[in-house]
């Protein structure tokens, strides 16, 4: 592939990537949420078919195929099941109020693009240089994480996680080995699961999946 | 080399087609509306009957108001005809190029609404201060996001005056799928939306005072300031479609030297573009409600989350 549709192509690739990254933070339907979570599942398998194809390198645009079939096909269908059988719709009372989480993002994306700079000095490819759109996703996901109530918001906050540690480690190596992959798609897949079979497990239990209303444990 | 008779040329072009076509936008976009809701609606040209029915009237004003109240129109009226002579719309010459740029673009048009807040804070009722103060805290919360994206989009270029900025698109159309482009277009939506007191930041067709905001602020207003403040947001709205679509699609634009053939084309694809921009906005404006006034800071954050990663995206992946 030329270099000329290479570069473009790929800030496309990562700018998908981002935006739906912090347009979870925006959004309070879950239902949408989980779409975004799959449009970035989306965004980044073409950011390692792209790789893939730029370096000739089928293994890796297989890796890509497949990281898009689980992260923007089977998880998001995973939740959606979920979240049909909760019947709770909506992100009622983040700990963080969402014009405030925004801003928050802000402040981590420039705290990612900081932090970045070393890396991307060790060899500035344009791979490299998009670095900091993974580290922005991670930092956003973690804070997804620590200030949303609904259990299902929380996967979505660790698997933003796991997208954003993928996307750095295609992004800062030429492709990373197939099993290495398979290993760490599979454990993702049983975490989901597993978190899956929590909720449901809570939901039988408490009636609801609100996480601050589980503040001792029963027996 | 650029004449001074294609300048003057291009120049009344634009204000020609701002100062006509404004109140048709306005009257496009209803029609729109009227069709996607099931009406049949009043038809394009009604706009320019309800100027011409208010224009007629005997001028009035409130006791008790005084001159700012009497100026605010017409410095309303008076900075949107300069932006339409200093913006890029059909071509990227401006006699005013020097001092043309987005920070002097965006100025003129918060003078607009200022003098407007002053205007309806003079008549001292309860809805001219609410309506007043309401878009002050809009336009307070608009600004940020506008001078990041102004950042963003002139970090390539290397300059914030808008011909350079539009020409350099024009020149290499693959930057408009970046996404420091993207971002900014998005940003910039939004900021247009705020500005000229949309769906769903505020509702132009609203007869509830407790959900108005620019209309509360000029309810005092009759006859032919009314007129004067009508057609000033309507040719806000058609002047900063117009900018977004010759910042992110300046496709058909003249460029320096273009002859007359070449204004009279980018005239047209401006009117294409706009109208498309314009039932676009309405057509979104039917499947959506009014934001609640405390929710409209949220979307304001958020536009300026975009604006700040199109600038860092201009440097992450520059």
């Amino acid at each position: 592939m030329s270099e000329g549709l290479y570069v473009p192509l790929l800030d496309l690739g990562c700018g998908a990537f981002l935006l739906a990254g912090v347009l979870v933070l925006w959004r309070r339907d879950l239902m949408a949420i989980v779409g975004l979570f799959a449009l970035q599942g989306m965004a980044l398998a073409a950011v390692v078919v792209l790789l893939g194809v730029h370096q000739a390198d089928a293994e890796l645009i297989a890796v890509g195929v497949g990281v898009g079939v689980l992260r923007a096909g089977l998880l998001p269908y995973l939740m959606r099941r979920a979240l049909a059988a909760s019947g709770e719709g909506r992100e009622t009372q983040p700990l963080v109020n969402v014009a405030t989480s925004l801003l928050v993002a802000a402040a981590l994306a420039m705290l990612a693009y900081a932090v970045a700079q070393p890396l991307i000095r060790l060899s500035p490819t344009p791979a490299t240089q998009a670095v900091p759109v993974a580290l922005t996703v991670l930092l956003v996901g973690f804070f997804v994480l620590v200030t949303r109530r609904r259990a299902l918001s929380q996967v979505v906050g660790f698997l933003l996680i796991d997208n954003a540690i993928t996307a750095t480690a295609f992004l800062t190596t030429s492709g990373v080995p197939l099993v290495v992959e398979l290993g760490v798609s599979l454990d993702v897949l049983l975490a989901a699961l597993v978190l899956q079979v929590l909720t449901t497990r809570m939901r039988a239990a408490f009636g609801g999946t609100d996480l601050d209303e589980l503040r001792e444990l029963h027996d | 080399m650029i004449t001074p008779v294609q300048v003057a040329v291009q120049i009344t072009v634009q204000i020609v087609l701002v100062v006509a076509g404004a109140p048709l936008l306005t009257g496009m976009m209803r029609q729109v509306r009227a069709r996607l809701e099931g009406r049949a609606g009043a038809g394009v040209l009604q706009p320019w009957r309800d100027l011409r029915k208010l224009a007629r009237k005997e001028p009035i004003t409130p006791q008790g108001t005084g001159w700012v109240f009497r100026l605010a129109p017409l410095v309303a009226a008076a900075t949107v005809l300069v932006v339409a002579a200093v913006v890029p719309l059909t071509g990227t010459t401006s006699p005013l190029a020097g001092v043309g740029d987005l920070f002097a673009v965006v100025a003129l048009l918060a003078l607009g609404s200022v003098a407007l807040a002053l205007g309806g804070l003079d008549t001292g009722t309860a809805f001219g201060g609410m309506g007043a103060s309401r878009e002050m805290t809009v336009l307070a919360l608009v600004e940020p996001t506008i001078l990041m994206s102004i950042f963003a989009l002139s970090v390539r270029v290397g300059s914030t005056n808008l011909g350079a900025i539009v020409t350099r698109t024009a020149e290499d159309p693959l930057d408009v799928v970046s996404p420091v482009s993207l971002f900014a277009a998005a940003a910039l939506a939004i900021v247009t939306i705020a500005e000229t007191g949309r769906i769903p930041m505020d509702n132009p067709a609203t007869h509830l005072e407790l959900t108005m905001i620019h209309e509360a602020m000029v309810l005092e207003y009759a006859g032919p300031d009314l007129a004067l403040i009508e057609w000033a947001s309507a040719a806000r709205l058609g002047v900063l479609l117009g900018l977004l679509a010759s910042l992110f699609a300046p496709w058909g634009i003249a460029g320096v030297g273009a002859g007359l053939a070449a204004v009279a084309l980018a005239a047209l694809i401006l009117v294409i573009k706009v109208a498309v921009l314009g039932a676009l906005l309405a057509a979104g404006e039917v499947f959506m409600a009014k934001l609640r006034l405390f929710r409209v800071p949220e979307l304001l954050a958020g536009s300026f989350l975009m604006a700040l990663l199109a600038v860092s995206a201009s440097f992450f992946l520059g």
